[in-house]
């Protein structure tokens, strides 16, 4: 479903946005405001991350905004409710990205049947790999949901091909090592890397990890499916509010 | 007191056999433990979990690990009999395991030193770990130090200001320091900072996790070098009196004490086993560390491991308090939640009150200064020594000692002669 609807889109544009949010940071309305400016700017699958007070894989802009969310008294609850709203009102894929342990305290079961009924297509759990996550991986696919696998430069090849057994919709791949909004030197090395994923997934391919311009955007045209813009946009907001992220996304490509 | 062979059991036989299936399944224990590790930092894990294995069925590995043990941080610790507090009480025999007579003040040299001598196998230049009282992070940087590595060290905003002196030492002995002002700034905090170093720079660096948590293999392997605690003190009981304890004390942070005493009489079935949470203000208030005797925990994922944390309905960490900034943390050691399902080891806590009521009859006693963590331990003992038989001992691992905890400690007497001190102090560094 999710993987069809990114074929699909493929055939139109050269690349895709993925764009993601942190629910609750600044506010509810915001964000409501900045998935708005998204997407009728043209991006084509957002991640809403449900915050979570121990962020491991996250650098200091979304650990922030994600202490800052739960400080506003920001719940699973009210996460779930926005994305049922967001989902009625704009009709693109939307994707949970949060950590294993919000999944395990609602129960895997009761988590994925909200996300079917409120038409969440995936989720991306960084702390959750396949060799803990088999019964989150069965529950996802059974109900036509996408659980989506991260790539790294340093997973092996073999491990790269279990990976894409597990994962559906898309990989995503991180661009280097390290946290969420670090800089990242696309380069020569990254054409190797990419290479590599390629070689080792028929899902279309994702890449996030320090994208941020159009000048980014367009070294990953041609090489990757879909280009993901995570810390930059909450740095917009920060720096210039939330009517400059329509033009910033418009401008990417 | 230097044995010659006094430790050449401890790798070939006793770690052997607490590594039998009952105790560790692809680093689960029955359902707590697991690896919930982020995918860039999987290969790092696999690379650390091969060295673990090749260093443990490597004899040399062992002589050179009881050999800086005996040699740099005075091992075996010895076993003290508490007389005048046995008096005092006038029940069981009281006995003090002193692991504050380590290099450094604290058990957390074995698995430092442990940790180190893997970090030397794999080759990498750099270590980084994280601290809540100070202990673990000056331990480290002691290592670091006479390893030639680099060493960084991440500590909360809070545990700076309450553990100064500390702070001072790791800066001497070369490491760079680093206060943490995510979150609830305390160790927790430290730890996902030091996970955020480790996920970019694992190519040079090892996490020297300071605790029997995090991600397999950690809490094996910490608890492995721990337990070289329990080995010596149940010869130690052995020789001196010649029969086994009825009961043995640790206080329970993450666990690493406690695990190290544990695991020498896990398998002395008569043996109870007792672990002391921090209790802060009472476990009715909230303002706590309890994660195995209270209700406010449940079991959850964080920090890559699967254990009981205290943390809300929707799984957010809750804020945690004690006196004690090494015992003031989220989680335990998945072994000991085990441990605690299984029955094997009960849990108790003691309140901040009664920690500094205990280390006051422990000092004025037997001229003994326990950290304000071990001191904890030392509260439960205290409650039930009246009431056990003269015929019966029992243990009380002292893990760490108390100068750390004097500017605390000060406070809680609200000692006259000290704040003028500090003051004269100030006014000096002033002018």
């Amino acid at each position: 479903m999710l993987e069809s609807y990114i074929q699909h889109q493929r055939k139109q544009k050269d690349i895709l946005l993925m764009t993601h949010i942190v629910v609750g940071y600044p506010s509810l309305d915001d964000c409501e405001k900045i998935v708005h400016e998204m997407v009728v700017s043209g991006v084509d699958i957002m991640e809403l991350q449900i915050p979570f007070s121990e962020p491991i894989a996250d650098g200091p802009v979304i650990l922030r905004a994600n202490q800052m969310a739960l400080e506003e008294g920001i719940t699973v609850a009210d996460c779930f409710d926005f994305a049922k709203r967001m989902k009625q009102k704009y009709d693109i894929p939307f994707l949970y990205m949060t950590y294993a342990n919000i999944m395990h305290k609602y129960g895997i079961h009761q988590f994925v049947s909200r996300m079917v009924q409120d038409g969440i297509s995936g989720s991306i759990i960084p702390d959750l790999p396949p060799e803990e996550g088999m019964d989150y991986i069965t529950t996802l696919k059974a109900n036509s949901c996408s659980p989506i696998f991260i790539y790294a430069p340093t997973t092996s090849d073999e491990r790269m091909s279990m990976l894409s057994q597990h994962g559906s919709g898309f990989i995503y791949c991180v661009a280097r090592k390290g946290v969420t909004g670090a800089q990242t030197n696309f380069s020569n090395d990254l054409d190797t890397y990419l290479n590599r994923c390629r070689a080792a997934t028929n899902l279309p391919i994702a890449l996030g990890f320090g994208v941020k311009d159009r000048a980014d955007i367009e070294f990953l045209t041609g090489k990757v499916d879909i280009a993901v813009i995570g810390t930059q946009t909450l740095k917009i907001v920060e720096d210039q509010g939330v009517t400059a992220v329509g033009p910033y996304i418009r401008d990417l490509r | 007191m230097k044995q010659e062979g006094y430790y050449d059991d401890f790798g070939g036989v006793f770690v052997p056999s607490l590594l039998s299936e009952r105790f560790n399944q692809k680093g689960y224990y029955n359902e707590f433990g697991g690896a919930f590790v982020p995918e860039v930092l999987t290969a790092t894990f696999d690379e650390l979990n091969i060295a673990f294995d090749e260093a443990k069925k490597d004899p040399q590995f062992w002589k050179d690990y009881a050999n800086i043990l005996q040699n740099y941080s005075c091992r075996p610790t010895p076993l003290t009999f508490a007389e005048n507090l046995t008096r005092h009480f006038g029940g069981a025999s009281i006995y003090i395991k002193r692991e504050d007579l380590n290099h450094t003040g604290a058990h957390k040299a074995n698995n430092v030193l442990g940790q180190g001598l893997i970090v030397k196998r794999m080759g990498k230049q750099r270590v980084i770990a994280e601290t809540g009282a100070g202990q673990h992070g000056v331990a480290t940087a002691t290592m670091a130090a006479k390893f030639g590595l680099d060493c960084t060290i991440y500590m909360g905003e809070v545990d700076v200001e309450r553990q100064r002196p500390n702070v001072f030492w790791m800066e001497r002995l070369g490491a760079e320091v680093i206060a943490v002002r995510d979150g609830t700034r305390i160790l927790k905090d430290a730890i996902n900072a030091a996970f955020r170093d480790w996920v970019t720079n694992m190519d040079t660096t090892h996490y020297v996790l300071g605790t029997a948590c995090g991600p397999h293999p950690f809490p094996e392997m910490v608890s492995t070098f721990q337990s070289i605690i329990g080995f010596e003190a149940r010869r130690q009981i052995l020789s001196q009196v010649n029969q086994l304890p009825k009961r043995v004390y640790a206080c329970v942070g993450g666990g690493s004490n406690a695990l190290g005493i544990f695991l020498g009489f896990v398998n002395d079935p008569d043996v109870e086993l007792i672990g002391v949470e921090a209790g802060g203000k009472g476990l009715n208030t909230g303002y706590h560390a309890s994660r195995l005797c209270s209700e406010d925990a449940s079991v959850g994922i964080a920090q890559g491991y699967k254990t009981f944390f205290l943390q809300n309905t929707d799984g957010q960490m809750r804020e945690t308090h004690s006196v004690a900034a090494g015992l003031d943390y989220i989680g335990v050691s998945p072994i000991l939640s085990s441990f605690h399902r299984s029955g094997r080891i009960h849990f108790t806590a003691a309140t901040d009150t009664e920690v500094i009521d205990a280390l006051t009859l422990a000092v004025q006693k037997e001229g003994l200064i326990p950290a304000l963590e071990s001191s904890h331990a030392f509260v439960q003992a205290f409650k039930d020594a009246p009431h056990l038989s003269k015929h019966d001992c029992i243990i009380i691992n002292q893990s760490g000692r108390g100068d750390k905890d004097i500017f605390t400690i000060a406070d809680a007497f609200d000692d006259p002669k000290w704040k003028s001190f500090i003051k004269e102090k100030a006014e000096a560094y002033h002018a």
